[in-house]
């Protein structure tokens, strides 16, 4: 009886955890982010040019149309990470990685503490197990912090 | 040559939850305007508003037209279009048009938002053309205002001094 009473308790509580970890992600800001997680643009732009055979996953989890004008060459778009449907397409890409893959998140869709994507894919993977993760740090945007400073892009979905 | 400089970088900025309260870097608050004294025609487009009905930039020549590119989840943005949103009637009588073009994935948001601030100018729905063709739209909000010749008076990149750009505008208005 007290293992029944047991399983249908834990059957109850795992769905209820598993939505709470979901809005928590969801609504948390980045200055939720540590600093010792932040890559500076200089940083990457200059890991980018060094060919290695371990190049991390790089995922831009902000606005598709953002991401069609202009992204890091070989990064891919996984989001909006602002929105359940985008943290949903953020797990199902990570979904087969080993929980050491290196993977570099960024948005600059918007002022770095204004930006509803990037904490909430920073707070789900930390919560699914990644372990390298690091975020690409864009104080003003996208645009602002690696367009207009030359460093590579391209076009496209 | 070394084979992981990603492993270094990693190495560089791995982190424990121990370290969510970590202070941040602050990121900038307030737009940067760019004023062009020789101002450039601003690139025509023709999109359908929200109802449906086709809005041409070119049309509105004669007016001051503040031009507003933003999106649904984005906090800058919603915090000034209930003020454009006012302007458009304070103004209107004066030549001000705003045009709100949003870059969102999708219309469903825009027209919810539309609604729920009963904005009274038109929106269109933009995308990665329409980006490209004002040099790229890669960070929100951006707000560009175009004098009634058609030229681009000024470019807003981020939230910009509401205050000062009204004055602006005052200052512009084809009928003041």
């Amino acid at each position: 009886m007290k293992s029944y009473f047991t399983r249908f308790f834990l059957a109850a509580l795992l769905p209820l955890l598993a939505f709470t970890t979901a809005a928590n992600a969801q609504n948390a800001p980045a200055s939720s982010i540590p600093t010792a997680a932040l890559l500076q643009p200089a940083e990457l732009a200059a890991a980018l040019k060094t060919p290695t055979p371990h190049k991390p996953l790089i995922l831009q989890v902000g606005s598709h149309v953002l991401f069609a004008e202009a992204h890091i060459p070989g990064s891919e778009y996984a989001g909006p990470t602002g929105q359940s449907s985008g943290l949903q397409t953020l797990r199902d890409r990570v979904a087969h990685l080993p929980k050491d893959s290196a993977i570099i998140l960024y948005c600059g869709c918007c002022p770095w503490s204004r930006c509803p994507n990037i904490a909430p894919a920073y707070s789900l993977l930390r919560s699914l197990g990644y372990t390298h993760l690091q975020v690409l740090y864009l104080a003003e945007d996208f645009g602002t912090n690696w367009v207009d400073k030359g460093y590579p892009t391209t076009k496209g979905r | 040559m070394n084979p992981r400089p990603f492993a270094l970088l990693l190495s560089l900025g791995l982190s424990t939850p121990s370290l969510l309260t970590q202070t941040h870097p602050t990121s900038a608050p307030h737009a940067r305007q760019t004023a062009k004294s020789t101002a450039k025609l601003a690139p025509d487009f023709t999109r359908s508003d929200l109802t449906g009905k086709p809005i041409h930039l070119s049309a509105y020549r004669g007016k001051l037209v503040l031009l507003n590119f933003w999106a649904t989840w984005c906090g800058p943005c919603l915090a000034e279009i209930p003020r454009f949103s006012a302007w458009q009637q304070k103004y209107a009588a004066h030549g001000l048009q705003v045009i709100g073009v949003s870059m969102d994935d999708e219309a469903a948001p825009v027209q919810k938002v539309y609604r729920k601030f009963q904005l009274t100018y038109p929106v269109v729905i933009g995308d990665e053309h329409l980006g490209n063709l004002y040099g790229g739209i890669l960070g929100l909000p951006i707000t560009y205002l175009v004098d009634p010749q058609g030229h681009i008076l000024a470019r807003y990149q981020g939230e910009p001094n509401l205050s000062q750009l009204e004055a602006t505008i005052q200052k512009n208005l084809p009928t003041p």
